[in-house]
């Protein structure tokens, strides 16, 4: 290998066949629309896309490394860090993959405003893919509505949890708060805003505009054999005109009793992909509706009740000598889940995000590792750029909706 | 060109203000800080978030741009790696003179929880620092409020930036 | 008596375990509870020695020979239907039973089964690349190489992923501590400055209670603050406690400021 100096540091020297008359051109890593740190060097002829190497782990943080060295409870505030922009669903798969594995479940109430959450993380997710992509490919405007109605959820995930970004909302065996007073009023109001500005904003600039379309339709074409074979989930599977959501077809949480569709695209293209996220965002409000009232009348128990695993209630721990020391020992050892092995897939915002967890009966996992969606959709990239024109790629990139959080871990 | 000929000194509206080239340069520095967009991680959508509907940061004259021969400030938002320190430490070095450093969010000014053999333990090993920003993530409010510090600290500062040199880090 | 540390496992251990503690074991069920699983598994077999297989949590999980991985993951893709390879990667047991665990993770979209493809594989051993069969396995692979340094063969493009390419060292191994080693404490530090400029930064500060007294740079005097880099070494200058008061102190004696409206 070339010897890296200070003139001459050998990233910039990544070798390629020169053939003719070929340009390498280097995108990133600070680039404003890789999504955060994609580094992606490409070979162009002309305009065209010759030759496409993404080059990732640039956020790489060793958050895979951390989980051994960390018992279960301490970390997940560290999956809020995976995907930033929809904490709560990585949150969410940590704590289902970890109850599997202990065998217990979350009570009623917590269920309904986990789900709540969950979807109101998809629609805080979605407001973003469309808020950076049109930004992107150049409509500045959508960006400066979208985050105003991202705001507002990001006020209700405030007024839940107390955070905006990292929110940590969810705990192994439930939730840590019940849905504060006036919260269900807020939250019907703003299901009415994202159905009303769905329609009457992002896709009254959008979907007919004629630059967006030129820019979008046909272009970043995925066929399904490719999407399954690159390991594409989420969207970009959809968007290939496969119908398979973990929502609908291996439940968990509340989603069998829920009702709602799942938005396919047949074109294949960016075009169909962005179609299908405002689509699905349409289909959060509706579940956020039916969950609002599914959550009147429900016990108010929170946190699952396995004394071995997860401390009591408040009350008890203050009042009641026994809970006190379950609760001491959890703090300071940790729990111990039995020895075994899972992995648990939930659909988040960008795909299947899954966590396997190997556990040997020790308060520390002795592997954990994060299947993130993001990661195989950057995967594809060095394919699906190939042949594109140089104007494409960032349209490509913003479409595949990638967050590096998650992809380096 | 000129419909009338207007003679400030002899009509007694002068519009002369009397101050030392110092706060004549700073005041024009801080008041157009220019960023560059350096989101790392979780902190670059708080950044974001910062310069949209919302939080306008136009208001303050912070205009985010894209290229680092452009901007006068560098805001680190999230966490640097090891893989990405020399990139960062190539930026901070393109930019031109008079430039500030604002580390955002605990990830950059000490790694944080980040605590690993991956992270950068504080970006001021690579680069010299004028702000810290404490959170995880900060909100946009904090942000801003350390642009205003920042602001602070400029027109406190000398325009000749030769004589703040000492204070900081400069390795190369 | 110094404390016993394990070399071949630097990670995290319990301070207490009870010694009569027998930790529970994930209930596990025989393959043939489930019609599906049995009839793939007896595909599986006509081509692949099955080492074991079981059904965990509801998924089957099939240990193979490391040497069979492509051809069983070819008859689960092309007779099972496995059309995806979800998630690949690697268990270090090093400590244990000397190998590593690579597991394939694999998902039936038409049946909507999930699989779990085991192998063990010896250390300085190298798998068979499964890029021609799931391009998936693409990054996937080369993360497990950069992670744990097993290489897979005929792969199109085998160098490290996650980490630059001149780092030392593979992190995911037991091991790896988790703050890293030497070379990684000094990475950028080496890379940027040159390793002549190890003395003038210093070392790295892992320790997260650690507080410096004399250090002015950092957040050890909070509360106390005086000017920065200041050497308060040989005596500390007299600072007020409040912080806002320092502030409205120096924000008030700039009377000369130019943009004071008053």
């Amino acid at each position: 290998m070339q010897q890296p100096n200070k003139l001459s540091p050998f990233f910039e020297n990544l070798n390629f066949e020169r053939e003719d008359n070929t340009m390498v051109i280097n995108f990133g890593p600070q680039h404003p629309s890789a999504h955060g740190q994609l580094r992606l060097v490409l070979e162009l002829d002309g305009e065209q896309v010759v030759k496409a190497y993404p080059d990732i782990g640039y956020l790489h943080r060793g958050i895979e490394k951390m989980a051994e060295n960390m018992t279960y409870n301490e970390f997940l505030p560290t999956t809020d860090r995976l995907d930033y922009i929809a904490s709560t669903s990585n949150n969410y798969a940590y704590a289902l993959a970890v109850e599997k594995l202990l065998g217990i479940e979350a009570p009623r109430r917590a269920q309904v405003i986990r789900t709540m959450l969950l979807e109101l993380n998809r629609i805080i997710s979605h407001l973003f893919f469309i808020a950076t992509h049109a930004l992107d490919v150049g409509a500045m405007s959508v960006f400066l509505y979208a985050f105003r109605e991202r705001e507002f959820a990001m006020d209700l995930m405030e007024d839940y949890c107390g955070a905006r970004l990292t929110h940590s909302a969810v705990r192994i065996g439930g939730v840590p708060l019940d849905i504060p007073s006036d919260w269900m009023v807020n939250m019907r109001a703003f299901c009415d805003k994202i159905d009303h500005e769905v329609e009457h904003t992002y896709e009254a600039l959008l979907t007919e505009n004629r630059i967006w379309k030129m820019r979008l339709e046909n272009v970043g074409v995925l066929s399904p054999e490719d999407a399954l074979s690159w390991g594409c989930t989420g969207p970009m599977l959809r968007g290939s005109g496969i119908a398979y959501d973990i929502r609908k077809e291996e439940p968990y949480e509340l989603y069998p009793e829920l009702d709602f569709d799942i938005p396919v695209s047949k074109t294949n293209c960016s075009y169909g992909r962005y179609r299908l996220y405002m689509e699905e965002m349409r289909q959060s409000t509706r579940i956020l509706r039916q969950l609002i009232t599914k959550y009147d009348g429900t016990d108010p128990q929170l946190m699952a009740h396995a004394p071995q695993y997860i401390s009591a209630p408040k009350e008890e721990i203050m009042t009641q000598n026994y809970a006190l020391m379950q609760h001491f020992v959890l703090v300071t050892q940790g729990m111990r889940p039995p020895k075994g092995e899972v992995y648990v897939p939930t659909e988040s915002p960008k795909g299947e995000l899954g966590f396997y967890i190997k556990s040997e009966g020790e308060p520390y996992a002795y592997r954990l590792k994060c299947r993130a969606p993001s990661f195989y959709h950057t995967g594809l990239l060095q394919e699906i750029l190939v042949g594109t024109y140089i104007a494409d790629v960032v349209t490509i990139i913003g479409t595949t909706n990638i967050v590096f959080g998650e992809v380096d871990r | 060109m000129a419909q009338h000929q207007v003679n400030y000194a002899s009509t007694g509206g002068l519009p002369i203000a009397l101050s030392t080239a110092d706060h004549l340069i700073n005041w024009g520095r801080s008041n157009s800080l220019w960023p560059l967009t350096y989101g790392l991680a979780c902190c670059a959508i708080e950044m974001m978030a910062s310069g949209d509907s919302r939080y306008d940061f136009d208001r303050f004259g912070t205009i985010f741009r894209a290229s680092p021969r452009q901007a006068d400030v560098m805001i680190l938002a999230g966490t640097l790696s090891k893989k990405h320190a020399e990139f960062a430490r190539r930026l901070y070095d393109q930019m031109t003179e008079p430039k500030w450093v604002i580390s955002m969010g605990s990830c950059a000014n000490t790694g944080g929880m980040f605590n690993t053999y991956a992270t950068v333990q504080g970006v001021d090993r690579i680069i010299p620092v004028d702000i810290y920003l404490p959170g995880c993530a900060p909100r946009p409010e904090t942000l801003q409020y350390a642009m205003m510090m920042l602001q602070t600290k400029i027109r406190r500062e000398s325009a000749n930036m030769n004589k703040n040199t000492k204070q900081n880090l400069r390795l190369i | 008596m110094r404390k016993y540390t394990p070399k071949d496992n630097v990670q995290a251990k319990s301070y207490y375990t009870d010694r009569y503690y027998v930790a529970p074991r994930v209930p596990t069920q025989d393959v043939q509870a489930d019609e599906i699983f049995a009839q793939q598994l007896e595909t599986l077999k006509v081509k692949v020695e099955v080492k074991s297989a079981y059904i965990q949590l509801g998924q089957m999980i099939v240990e193979i020979n490391s040497k069979d991985n492509y051809t069983a993951l070819e008859i689960l893709k092309n007779e099972c239907d496995y059309a995806m390879c979800t998630e690949l990667s690697a268990v270090d047991y090093l400590a244990k039973d000397g190998n590593f665990e690579v597991f394939y993770q694999m998902l039936n979209l038409k049946e909507r089964k999930r699989m779990r493809l085991v192998c063990r594989v010896q250390p300085k051993e190298a798998l068979e690349s499964t890029v021609p069969l799931f391009k998936s396995a693409n990054f996937a692979e080369r993360e497990m190489f950069d992670m744990f340094g097993i290489v897979s063969n005929n792969h199109p493009f085998m160098k490290r992923i996650l980490m630059p390419d001149d780092w030392e060292g593979h992190p995911l191994l037991k091991t790896y501590p988790l703050i890293g080693d030497e070379f990684a404490s000094w990475y950028e530090v080496d890379k940027i400055f040159g390793k002549d400029a190890r003395e003038a930064i210093g070392p790295e500060n892992r320790d997260q209670a650690k507080i410096e007294r004399y250090d002015t740079k950092r957040f050890s005097r909070v509360g106390h603050e005086v000017p920065f880099g200041a050497d308060i070494s040989e005596g500390e200058p007299e600072t007020p406690i409040e912080y806002s008061e320092t502030l409205l102190v120096n924000y008030n004696k700039g009377t000369k400021q130019l943009d004071r409206r008053k």
